[in-house]
């Protein structure tokens, strides 16, 4: 097979710092203040993107410590009911919709292209449309928290609690729109990545040489398609039964109030796995790295991820097991919800017996990815408690549910997301993050951690139910509860220790070459950071690990113009070469239609008529967004090459 | 981003009435007399509950729990009038509808003022000016959980008054 | 019955008989969870522990890639082979306590409805015979060794009835009807609590079961079945007119009077409960005329309003509550 076509003009040399500089002056960003709206760089926009997530999860980390503040002595006066009630929704719908799944789609589109050898994402305009709207949403949701209009129902909002008779105001209407922000941006994300990932990778990086990481991202992504409308259906079903009296949720008209629970839980029980996906690939990356071998297992951990997704459709009844469904359904769950342990515990298997084969560089990355280990398999195995029905009826809805959900979302996330950062972070910026500061923040947070959520199983145990905003002191609860809340403190001052950690670092951490890990994956054969363009030539691919396998020719493509932001499709399965495209230049128009979008939105919660008018601008925006400039086609035309 | 913090901690020292959840009931204006309740004294002319969400649904609870569509229906009126329109015997404020409520009118409203404390008396003023559409749909309450006779009162306008027709239907005009 | 308040509400400690079936299974999932927890982190310890070491710059090894790892397949085979095996063992555990739970003996049952209200329980005890059921609120009394059948209905919001020391929970959900069965085996009071967010006083929402020998439940039975006693002594016959004259009529029934709204708790037999406000403060003189005084103070946003009366008639308020027995 050969990539470089004798009939272009000129040959690209490796070497050719012309091409370089001319290949970073296509792909940067566009300078001033109007050139920091327009951008959309992949880069650019996912830094700002990692940025902003991180700060909803301080966010979120601050409500946490208020509710542990709260919780720490039985009785005690420090929120009250109305505001601890917004404070622990606002928690969880912070963590669940605009920190942990947004991240995961953060990273990857840093990540992705890189790692597939592409020069840039797919839909590069929609991306950066995807992250203004997250934000907006982020923003609309604070703002109305600030103004006492927060919503106060829970994160998963159960009706008819949040319904118009029980939620007066506005404050649930808050809750549901940031739902339709959130899963609007999650679904374009979604649609970018699966975009990139089949179409545009390097030649040679068939499906079956792909990084595993790169498959996390592919399987979340189809995950994200078929679970995000759910929910974006039972939002909007209950804005309309608040706003213009529909009966979706009203049991005396035909509605049904269980009817919100399926399709809310349709969405959430997937919403977790397309928390827990995405680290699976960290995962994966980190444990190779580390145990300088590949993983162990390859086909079966694509197929434990696929897996995974599938069957991950199939638990959402057990969020229900106490409601009145029958108990012969019910019993279906649970051997689902027993059933996808398996895949999970394969992948477990072979990232052992990758860690017992190889020869371990004991770097921080692997330090927060070992803590899966110990946190995340405590968090599934109090998971396959709980789906049992029977257990479920005395276990559902108290402290044990908590301590579970915490573990398996900060285990089987959180903790690999951190190490994921300590590894990619000398790739994003440059420089190493400090090991010994780095073992601090790993220490703290793991004993923290465990300090703050173990306790919580046993006062499920004993009696404590959740989302309660106090407790008699005669009851017993409040030692556990203390050293629970010590222990979230202890978490804080970790969080803390990793800000110093990366603020230092920033202004004078220790350089990082390419590679410092000796990794095995595309990015690390660029610079760090890498050039606006990624790749100066693109790379043909001859194995899983291209780093640390021999080179085999060809070695890379030729031909490729870095006057325009060209990039080279591929097929699906074997990554042929099919043909070339010209990506869009920066534009304002995705950050204006976001805020056209925003206003629609935002308008919809106080009058339906805003569907209206609110379209409007969308509609100018999104048409100046599309309309093609004349001078680029002909350009195109004239240097397209026929077949 | 200082300014940002500025107008974070104005908004949050703001709140929004609407949304304010309980409100600590004030005393009653005339201290203690008979069992919790005001005397004619009172009558302000403002509700401040008409700018609150809760309250207004509060009322919308007394409304039913004390049997106010025993004669008034939903507000379509029964035995007693049609509270949903803009004709208003009494008075369409809330002065006026406070006192209509707390102490009779003749013809058949009874007197609540023993009965219902004061507070829950402005509430359900609020909420009786909402069947007729007069607050805005961000306070009004929207649909409830139960069978609907007709528009949420969030939906509601404000009859547009019309002339009275004749008060003898056959007279030639 | 002097158990510690904190024994009252405990999973761990079942006093009725689906309470001990899901103990038991709780006790043989935590073993095999405990040893399957720890066969995996050892596992973990000892694969990092006795790998050698290395650094960025050893030589990967990517032998793997030409040919499979048969050994390394092969412990994979058998270890995924042990989980499918505990997963089996659990599955089995769940159904054979699902079926033990389904067949609890339910002749003789104690028949009650227990309607949710935002923040407090109206319970209704029901009989083949109309004239001898009866109604009270927030804390049931049933029989030692008999079962009980709780119809639940919700009237507002969804919430969940649950006493843990008696059995697993079960939600009251608007437009639905769902049943709970339950028998203590052990004489007693236990507290349960809400366990569905159901709003600003979720927290408070608690009910006490008290388990009392068959005999005494009769007795008890009997006397819920009467109205409400006639008030002998002068301030009670005044406590009365207070009641009858101000808004606690708009709310509350006692019965053989003409107090008859179902707004709030019944209180025919307010005395012969230990707690109120749903299970939150003992029943005593202070806490209720507190309550009655300012219930915003103790729970705020409950439906029950502040009621300044006159302090001679709030004690004879007092007094006549107090011969509600």
């Amino acid at each position: 097979m050969t990539v470089s076509d004798p009939r272009h003009a000129q040959y690209a040399d490796p070497a050719d710092s012309a091409g370089a500089a001319a290949l970073e002056r296509t792909w940067r960003d566009p300078p001033g203040i109007v050139g920091w709206f327009s951008a959309i760089n992949h880069k650019t926009i996912s830094k700002r993107f990692m940025v902003t997530t991180m700060v909803f999860f301080l966010l979120g980390g601050v409500l946490a410590l208020l509710i542990r503040l709260q919780l720490a002595q039985p009785n005690a006066d420090i929120i009250g009911p109305d505001m601890y009630n917004q404070v622990f929704t606002m928690h969880g719908s912070t963590m669940m919709f605009l920190f942990a799944v947004p991240v995961m789609q953060a990273v990857a589109t840093y990540l992705v292209p890189l790692m597939i050898g592409a020069r840039s994402l797919a839909f590069p305009r929609l991306n950066a449309y995807a992250y203004w709207i997250f934000t907006m949403g982020g923003i609309m949701l604070y703002a109305a928290f600030l103004l006492n209009a927060g919503p106060d129902a829970g994160w998963f909002a159960y009706v008819p609690l949040s319904g118009p008779q029980y939620s007066p105001g506005k404050r649930v209407d808050f809750w549901a729109q940031m739902i339709t922000f959130t899963e609007l941006s999650g679904l374009m994300e979604a649609i970018v990545l699966i975009t990139t990932i089949l179409k545009l990778r390097a030649p040679g990086m068939s499906l079956n040489r792909m990084p595993l990481y790169v498959w996390a991202m592919l399987v979340t992504s189809f995950m994200v398609l078929f679970a995000m409308p759910a929910v974006m259906l039972a939002s909007t079903a209950l804005i309309t039964d608040r706003l213009v009296g529909t009966h979706f949720y009203n049991p005396a008209e035909g509605g049904d109030a269980l009817l919100w629970q399926h399709l809310f839980w349709f969405f959430g029980h997937p919403e977790v796995y397309l928390i827990f996906i995405p680290p699976l690939g960290f995962i994966s990356a980190i444990v190779a790295t580390f145990a300088r071998r590949p993983v162990v297992g390859y086909p079966a951990m694509i197929l434990a991820l696929v897996t995974t997704a599938f069957l991950a459709f199939g638990l959402w009844v057990h969020h229900m097991f106490a409601t009145n469904l029958p108990e012969l359904g019910k019993t279906f769950f649970t051997a689902a919800s027993l059933v996808i342990a398996v895949p999970s515990a394969v992948q477990i298997f072979c990232w052992i017996a990758t860690l017992g084969s190889g020869r371990i560089n004991f770097k921080t990355p692997l330090l927060f990815v070992l803590a899966f280990f110990f946190i995340l398999v405590m968090g599934g195995l109090t998971g396959l408690m709980l789906a049992s029905v029977s257990l479920d009826t005395q276990l559902h809805d108290s402290f044990f549910v908590v301590a579970h959900l915490h573990y398996v979302l900060l285990g089987g996330a959180v903790f690999p997301l951190f190490g994921a950062f300590y590894y990619w972070f000398p790739k994003f910026t440059g420089r190493l993050l400090d090991e010994r500061l780095g073992r601090w923040n790993f220490w703290l947070f793991f004993i923290g951690f465990n300090v703050a959520f173990f306790p919580m199983h046993v006062l499920g145990l004993w009696g404590m139910p959740r989302r309660v905003y106090t407790y008699p002191a005669e009851m017993g609860w409040g030692d556990l509860n203390l050293v629970a809340s010590l222990g979230a403190a202890t978490i804080a001052v970790s969080v803390l220790l990793f800000l110093f950690n990366v603020a230092r670092t920033l202004r004078h951490g220790a350089m990082a070459g390419p590679d410092p890990w000796g990794a095995g994956t595309l990015e690390w054969s660029v610079a760090s950071p890498p050039p606006a363009g990624n790749f100066e030539v693109i790379p043909v691919v001859h194995g899983r690990y291209p780093l640390w396998q021999p080179q085999a020719e060809p070695t890379h493509v030729t031909g490729m113009s870095n006057e325009w932001r060209e990039v080279l499709v591929t097929t699906v399965a074997d990554a042929e070469p099919d043909h070339r495209m010209w990506l869009p230049m920066p534009s304002i128009w995705p950050f204006l239609s976001a805020l056209a979008t925003t206003v629609l939105f935002v308008g919809s919660i106080f009058t339906p008529w805003a569907i209206v008018w609110g379209s409007v601008p969308v509609g100018i925006a999104a048409t100046w967004w599309f309309w093609p400039k004349r001078s680029v086609v002909q350009e195109r035309v004239r240097t397209e090459v026929p077949p | 981003m200082r300014t940002i913090v500025v107008l974070a901690c104005v908004a949050a020292l703001a709140g929004c009435e609407r949304e304010q959840r309980p409100k600590h009931a004030p005393p009653p204006a005339s201290g203690l007399t008979g069992p919790s309740y005001p005397t004619r004294a009172v009558a302000q002319a403002e509700n401040r509950y008409e700018e609150n969400a809760w309250a207004v649904s509060q009322g919308k609870t007394w409304y039913r729990a004390y049997n106010c569509n025993g004669c008034h229906a939903q507000g379509g009126g029964d035995i007693g009038p049609a509270l949903m329109d803009a004709k208003w015997r009494y008075g369409a404020d809330p002065a006026s509808i406070y006192a209509t409520i707390a102490y009779g009118r003749p013809n058949g409203m009874p007197a609540f003022a023993g009965r219902v404390p004061e507070d829950q008396i402005w509430q359900l003023v609020a909420y009786v000016r909402s069947l007729s559409g007069q607050l805005p749909s961000s306070i009004a309450p929207s649909r409830n959980d139960s069978i609907s006779a007709g528009k949420p009162e969030a939906r509601r306008s404000k009859e547009k008054v019309r002339p009275e027709p004749p008060s003898n239907p056959g007279e030639l005009r | 019955m002097t158990d510690p308040a904190s024994n009252m509400q405990d999973a761990l400690r079942a006093a009725g008989a689906q309470a001990a079936h899901i103990g038991d299974l709780w006790n043989g999932t935590l073993a095999l969870c405990t040893f399957v927890f720890v066969a995996i982190v050892v596992a973990t310890i000892v694969a990092v522990w006795c790998a050698p070491r290395a650094d960025a710059a050893t030589r990967p090894d990517t032998s793997s890639l030409s040919g499979p790892e048969h050994r390394i397949w092969r412990r994979i085979g058998w270890a995924t082979a042990a989980a499918i095996a505990g997963l089996l063992v659990l599955l089995a555990g769940d159904v054979f306590t699902s079926r033990a739970l389904a067949r609890l003996p339910l002749r003789d049952a104690v028949d009650i409805e227990l309607v949710g209200h935002q923040w407090w329980w109206e319970a209704r005890y029901r009989d083949a015979d109309v004239s001898r059921e009866f109604t009270t609120a927030n804390e049931l009394t049933i029989p030692v060794g008999r079962p009980v059948i709780v119809t639940l209905r919700a009237s507002d919001v969804i919430h969940s009835l649950w006493v843990p020391s008696l059995s697993g929970k079960k939600d009251l959900i608007p437009g639905r009807t769902a049943t709970l069965r339950l028998r203590a085996d052990r004489a007693g009071t236990y507290r349960g609590q809400c366990a569905e967010f159901c709003g600003l006083e979720h927290a408070l929402m608690a009910l006490l079961v008290h388990a009392v020998p068959p005999a005494d439940f009769e007795a008890w039975a009997a006397n819920q079945r009467q109205p409400a006693r006639e008030p002998v002594d002068a301030a009670a016959r005044r406590g009365r007119e207070v009641f009858l004259a101000t808004s606690c009529t708009m709310c509350h029934t006692i019965t053989g009077t003409t107090a008859q709204a179902r707004l709030g708790p019944d209180l025919t037999h307010l005395a012969s409960r230990q707690t109120i406000a749903a299970g939150m403060f003992p029943n005593n003189r202070g806490h209720l005329a507190g309550w009655i005084g300012d219930p915003q103070a103790l729970k705020p946003g409950v439906n029950m309003p502040a009621n300044t009366l006159p302090p001679d008639d709030l004690q004879a308020l007092l007094a006549y509550l107090e011969t509600l027995r």
